[in-house]
């Protein structure tokens, strides 16, 4: 990872000579597969943006690899009164990238411009939150609504982020274009789509697991190129490899493999509530539902397709998730048990489906292999290749009977459920509702322990697993990142972030 | 000659204005909506309203449009709403990009194309001029992406001789930049080296035929003179015409070779804005190149009258 100053037109690194780096320092350069959004917490929404965050601004929590949460800028949270009051105690001694310090005034600063700033997406996440006061210097404490268990969680992502109070007043809303927070890594400059180029932090809490002075974040969205990019030694670590390099990468001795199955999930929305579309065979009998899914073989999708890289499921979590129902297991394929239900349904076949996949070439590998496989049952899967953004609009409208998508997940299962599933949601783009289901999905949100709540959510899984759902859970993805052999220390969460936290060059 | 110049100058007005009604209701046929992509994950009715509410989406069209020409005219392109940064400013930082990659691309271009179009038109019907011509073709039929991906191959996984992709600014180490623009200038060169070749070599065939090649040669004049002074200035009109469309097209960008090599011009910019609905970045961006298309154009035709002074009047 030691970059010298070249002597030839050949011999330098690009970057490293563009940025005027001494010959000494340590540069990682991390390939990105897309160019991320605006920099400034309350206002992000992308996954790649997050990618970012995790050098440049810390959270008052995190997530270790069980998916546990573990302190951060936070050492204890502690619910009180029923779960109204959310009570955080702070480390001491952090500072800021611009020298101020991290106290409870500036949580509550950060909290509040969530709340508060017009055009926030934050909002949703804490809208739980009824007000924040400042205790003690390093003590804050949230009085919410309602009782609302998944708020901490929420607080390991974007929503738990702070920054410092100087540079939100200063800045105002261009607080993007020079982020300043608590993270390892100080903002330097970024060039949209070109690069983003942080710098270490000297005074940074835990400065002694920070072993690289500089990161540069350089977005390639063409996969080929990222990784010839990682081979002929431009960049140290890519994201987002793609299923079917992993023996490429596997191969070649100059590189590492590093992977974790995902918190979130692949599956096929099926609309069964929204216009006309939903009054097909398929999105108004749970039969004809459960008969699609007998007809898929998952294991077989994942060999065909992902190399058998990742890992089938059947819910809203992975089989590897404290939250994954075992009563209700992954099902075997069984296309006569398939075949019996559609007759009993009394439905003539083939069913025609309109299948709408957005444009990536794997999902749509994936629809096809799943094609193939309905028709053997009866089903006519009428593919409809669109792209990204139009899909979106179509599935908002409901011009669709089944929908390929995927999400990236939460930490907290409320996350990955709740607003796909619960009465009008915002995502619930396949008009399900139930009204049992909602004062089931509201009850879990009021209980803390992982017993009672999984306890709720098995009476849910009966209902949506059986047919009568919206959702036809695949598979989970694995987050594929490669990086030079050289690279130590990267610790892989099922977020797929890459913490540059005790990161090493040898 | 100005007052060709100043009838184009006033012909752009009502170009650029019909251009500018054009780009805005165009887009509105995008299917999708900007604010729900905008929103990303994080798709909350209240969050996409204000949306909506702050880049005036929930306005009619017409309305849309009269904010956004009166910014126009105040030199306010509007603001990209993913990146939150002036679109003024994102077109500033790509221009130099965009055009330091067309001039090097055209160059490479007008050195193949002139020298192979004028040797195969002298040599005509001879092995050269037969190499010449498959070569032209292989230009013009290869692939962009295709070609971008194989040089990536060669010239940075298996030799190691260049950076796979990226940019440095010439202004920070020129020999750098030369590095990073060379692989991705050659394959938009190669493309319209092809195209140029097979016009100058046709042009170039007519002009050695004509009556004054005839009589120069007469006159007993050098061969490489009546080629080069002769015949090759009278061939180069129709070349020039063409080097300057294809050089317009070259700064509205080369949207898979800028994706290929990363190369953050125009290119990028456009395509990352369209997927993304990034309206005002769109717009702002087509005017631009729209504008220097038209601009473009105005110096081609006074490109003609300095060669053939016959159009001098």
């Amino acid at each position: 990872m030691k970059r010298y100053t070249a002597t030839g037109l050949l011999a330098a690194t690009a970057l490293a000579a563009s940025v005027g780096l001494a010959s000494a320092q340590t540069t990682l350069r991390i390939g990105l597969a897309e160019d991320p959004d605006v920099l400034d917490p309350t206002m992000a929404r992308t996954y790649v943006g997050r990618i970012v965050f995790a050098s440049l601004c810390d959270k008052l929590f995190d997530i270790d690899e069980k998916l546990n949460i573990i302190p951060q800028l936070a050492l204890s949270h502690e619910t009180l009164d029923d779960g109204r009051t959310v009570v955080i105690r702070l480390r001491p001694n952090v500072k800021f990238h611009d020298g101020e310090t991290m106290d409870a005034e500036a949580v509550k600063a950060s909290l509040d411009r969530h709340l508060t700033m017009q055009g926030s997406f934050r909002r949703p996440e804490l809208a739980a939150v009824d007000k924040v006061e400042v205790v003690d210097p390093l003590t804050v404490k949230l009085s919410l609504k309602t009782p609302f268990s998944p708020l901490i969680s929420q607080l390991t992502d974007r929503a738990g982020m702070i920054m410092s109070p100087k540079a939100i007043k200063e800045a105002g809303d261009k607080f993007g274009q020079k982020p300043v927070c608590a993270g390892p890594y100080k903002f330097v400059e970024r060039v949209p789509q070109d690069r983003i180029v942080v710098e270490k932090f000297a005074d940074y809490w835990n400065k002694d697991a920070i072993h690289i002075d500089r990161i540069v974040y350089q977005p390639i969205v063409d996969s080929t190129v990222r990784l010839a990019n990682l081979k002929s030694g431009q960049l140290d670590l890519i994201e987002r490899l793609l299923a079917t390099d992993i023996k490429d990468v596997r191969s070649n001795p100059r590189l590492k493999l590093a992977t974790v199955t995902e918190i979130g999930y692949q599956s096929i929305t099926i609309n069964v509530g929204k216009g006309e579309p939903a009054k097909g065979p398929l999105g108004s009998d749970p039969r004809i539902r459960k008969a699609l899914e007998l007809a898929i073989d998952r294991e077989a999708l994942n060999q065909v397709v992902y190399n058998g890289e990742y890992t089938v499921g059947n819910q809203w979590v992975s089989p590897e998730n404290p939250y994954y129902q075992e009563k209700y297991p992954v099902p075997r394929r069984d296309v006569a048990k398939a075949k019996q239900l559609i007759k009993e349904a009394g439905v003539a076949t083939p069913i025609v489906v309109d299948f709408m996949v957005p444009q990536n070439p794997e999902t749509r590998q994936a629809a096809e292999v799943i094609q193939a496989m309905a028709a053997e049952a009866g089903f006519d899967m009428r593919i409809r290749v669109v792209e990204f953004a139009t899909s979106l609009k179509e599935a908002e409208e409901g011009r669709f009977q089944a929908y390929m998508l995927n999400w990236s997940g939460r930490p907290d299962p409320d996350g990955n459920l709740y607003i796909f599933t619960k009465t009008k949601a915002p995502q619930n783009y396949g008009g399900y509702s139930d009204p049992e289901v909602d004062v089931w999905l509201d009850e879990a949100r009021t209980k803390s322990e992982l017993k009672e709540r999984k306890a709720i959510y098995e009476k849910i899984a009966g209902k949506l697993l059986s047919g009568e759902g919206s959702l036809l859970y695949l598979y989970h993805r694995k987050w594929l990142i490669a990086h030079t052999a050289r690279l130590e220390g990267l610790q892989m969460r099922p977020d797929g972030l890459v913490r540059v936290v005790g990161l090493k060059a040898k | 000659m100005l007052t060709v110049i100043g009838k184009r100058l006033v012909q752009l007005v009502p170009t650029l204005f019909f251009v500018s009604v054009l780009i805005f209701s165009l887009q509105q046929l995008l299917p999708g909506d900007p604010a729900l992509v905008m929103a990303g994950e994080e798709r909350d009715p209240e969050v996409i309203e204000e949306i909506r509410r702050r880049y005036r989406l929930d306005q009619p069209l017409p309305i849309q449009y009269f904010y956004w020409i009166k910014g126009v005219f105040s030199g306010d392109l509007g603001e990209s709403m993913r990146l939150n940064v002036p679109v003024l400013d994102l077109i500033l930082q790509k221009l130099p990009v965009t055009l330091q990659l067309a001039t090097m691309a055209m160059i490479i271009a007008l050195l193949i194309g002139v020298t192979a179009g004028v040797v195969s038109a002298v040599k005509k019907d001879s092995w050269v001029d037969y190499a010449v011509n498959v070569f032209s073709l292989w230009g013009i039929s290869t692939p962009n992406f295709w070609l971008g991906i194989m040089l990536i191959f060669l010239f940075a996984v298996t030799l190691g001789w260049l950076p796979a992709s990226g940019y440095v600014s010439p202004l920070e180490d020129w020999r750098q930049s030369l590095a990073t623009t060379i692989m991705p200038a050659f394959v938009l060169g190669n493309a319209i080296a092809g195209v140029i070749m097979r016009h100058t070599r046709s042009a170039m065939l007519q002009a050695l035929q004509s009556d004054y090649v005839r009589t120069a040669r007469a006159k007993g004049l050098e061969e490489r003179v009546v080629v080069l002074k002769h015949a090759m200035r009278n061939a180069l009109t129709p070349v020039i015409t063409l080097g300057a469309l294809e050089f317009g097209t070259l700064l509205s960008g080369a949207v898979l070779t800028e994706q290929i090599f990363t190369i953050p011009g125009f290119g990028k910019l456009i395509v990352d804005a369209v997927f993304n609905r990034d309206y005002a970045v769109v717009q702002g961006v087509v005017l631009v190149t729209a504008t220097t298309y038209i601009i473009l154009n105005l110096l081609a035709d006074i490109g003609y009258i300095l060669v053939n002074p016959r159009l001098r009047g």
